[in-house]
């Protein structure tokens, strides 16, 4: 199964960014046959993404960020190419239970307790019901929701039921955390304050990250490489390695360092759109 | 909250709730009155009033009121049949409708129990196979379109030659009447869940039955309790219907029939008002369950 101590040791050893591969992309295509002209939604995308790194697919709208991100969790297939997630295919992977996906919305299930939400993929993996408890209430303390255990999804503000689902995607330890836009339909002062914890979460994990947002500021201040994309068909126009130190807090975006990658990334963005 | 006006606002409540329908019930009292009276009129002119003697109005309403056999009985009478059927006689004599009440309860609720189990079965087979789907739902759809007047008979005869009397034959018709609202029902509520919810179990690579279980199910369950409401309820009918053909000599349906045989239409409006009686305690039991099982589900159901 996974071994999640150890893994956090070693990429505390090295440098994320000479870590292991965890994500290996080469020449894939995702081709969706319509009525009149093909769509391609991803075309020739090559992209590896080393164990350790915070990874952000930034892009406008139908750029295929997300089509990106759900080849990698085995949502969708690919038309051609070669995917692999930890060495393997993406569906074996999964199999493998090696990421936890973090949706645009919380989906919580109404009918479940915080705790019971956070041990639903525990309970599917066959754990004990003791075992997933004591697992589910220590990943709830990690995301600062100790105390609301037995509280139903909808006594919890969005920001709160997102950072269950957050528990919830990291609870069996995942080698992978995948997340879809997890705070866009938040207001601007919670979604700081979650990027800072997730910021905080990832500096003492070191887990690998894929994370996709359409803001230039949250891939930048969360992101140790940042994946520009642009849309038709859907590509990858360029790959920044983020300068800016492992260490970070929200005053860092205040700083020339920050301003400068944020402009690298608005630069990209731009010559995408011009192509 | 204030525990001094809590009494009173629940009193306030019920009030808000009963009034209105007890208005509609003097109304309907008062029109029955009316009805009775006007359609009784021509059979007590000619056979309870002096025909060589003049009468006057009020002995003509007096004997609209009190007929041995009335066109339309008043509610008096009902009610007064009603009771001394449950309080003259013993509860398995067949003059005692509370005894024609078990034999049809029986069959409605083995007819429920097997019809929301198909029904439950019916769904989880179609939710999971596109095939099933095509080549079941519409046969389930043209099943109810066959009148259970028609299919009972039917099976009474082919169960009974295979050696099946008594309940089985009943509890069939009345399980025939409810799967169907409990599969269309549960078909809905098993894809119910959105495809966020159903990509979230997949990323677990979560199993089918997995799947089913703990995200299908629990989702379902708000489809599944008004389903069961109106099944329970077209149960009854079912039942009721399968006492007839039967020539069956209990049960709330061969109450009325033989009512019927002997123009004794007081018999036929009591068993009528038991069976509405009866219709409205299993809807009401089922609401319980509703409510039980809804509140240990948690949430906001």
């Amino acid at each position: 199964m996974n071994h999640p101590q150890d893994s956090s040791f070693l990429s505390k050893l090295r440098p994320p960014a000479t870590g292991r591969l965890a994500v290996e992309i080469r020449q894939a295509s995702v081709v969706y046959p319509t009525a009149d002209a093909p769509v391609h939604a991803l075309a020739d995308i090559d992209l590896n993404i080393h164990e350790g790194e915070f990874v952000s697919l930034i892009g406008p709208s139908g750029c295929g960020k997300t089509t990106l991100m759900r080849v990698i969790a085995d949502l969708e297939p690919i038309s051609a190419g070669q995917v692999l997630v930890n060495g393997v295919s993406p569906h074996e992977a999964r199999l493998a239970r090696a990421y936890g996906y973090v949706f645009q919305a919380p989906a919580l299930f109404p009918w479940r307790t915080v705790l019971a939400n956070v041990t639903l993929p525990l309970q599917i993996q066959g754990r004990s019901k003791a075992d997933s408890k004591v697992i589910a209430q220590e990943h709830l303390e990690r995301v600062g929701l100790k105390g609301f255990e037995n509280k139903y999804p909808w006594q919890l503000s969005g920001g709160m039921q997102q950072r269950v689902s957050i528990a919830r995607a990291l609870s069996f330890e995942p080698k992978i955390l995948m997340m879809d836009e997890p705070f866009g339909a938040l207001d601007e002062i919670t979604r700081d304050r979650l990027n800072e914890q997730l910021q905080q979460l990832w500096q003492r994990e070191r887990r690998t990250v894929v994370f996709v947002t359409h803001s230039i500021a949250e891939a930048v201040y969360l992101s140790t490489k940042i994946v520009v994309m642009s849309p038709r068909p859907g590509r990858i126009v360029k790959v920044i390695d983020s300068p800016l130190p492992n260490e970070r807090h929200l005053g860092l975006r205040d700083t020339p360092e920050f301003v400068a990658v944020a402009h690298e990334v608005r630069e990209a963005l731009a010559d995408g759109h011009h192509v | 909250m204030d525990t001094m006006s809590k009494p009173a606002g629940f009193v306030r409540k019920i009030g808000h709730k009963a009034l209105p329908v007890l208005v509609i019930l003097l109304f309907i009292l008062v029109l029955w009155y009316v009805a009775a009276v006007a359609m009784n009129a021509p059979g007590a002119i000619e056979r309870v009033l002096p025909t060589d003697t003049p009468w006057t109005w009020q002995q003509l309403l007096a004997a609209t009121m009190d007929m041995q056999r009335p066109v339309l009985p008043t509610p008096h009478q009902v009610a007064r049949d009603f009771w001394s059927s449950l309080v003259d006689w013993p509860i398995d004599s067949p003059r005692n409708l509370l005894f024609h009440v078990a034999v049809t309860a029986e069959s409605t609720l083995w007819g429920f129990l097997l019809g929301t189990l198909l029904g439950l079965v019916l769904a989880v087979l179609i939710v999971h196979s596109r095939t099933l789907d095509r080549a079941l739902l519409p046969w389930i759809v043209a099943s109810q379109t066959v009148p259970v007047l028609a299919i009972a008979p039917i099976v009474l005869v082919i169960l009974g030659s295979l050696g099946f009397s008594g309940v089985a034959p009943k509890a069939v018709i009345a399980m025939y009447l409810c799967f169907f609202p409990v599969t269309v029902a549960m078909v809905q509520g098993l894809r119910s869940p959105q495809k966020i919810e159903t990509e979230m179990m997949h990323t677990y690579a979560a199993s089918k039955w997995q799947a089913l279980w703990l995200l299908r199910l629990p989702a379902s369950l708000p489809f599944l309790f008004p389903a069961l409401r109106v099944g329970i309820a077209a149960g009854l009918v079912g039942a009721m219907v399968a006492e007839l053909p039967t020539g069956a000599v209990a049960g709330l349906g061969a109450r009325l029939l033989t009512g019927s045989y002997y123009g004794n239409t007081v018999q036929i409006w009591s068993a009528l008002v038991m069976s509405a009686l009866l219709g409205l305690a299993l809807t009401l039991a089922v609401a319980g369950v509703e409510k039980l099982v809804l509140s240990r589900r948690g949430g906001q159901a």
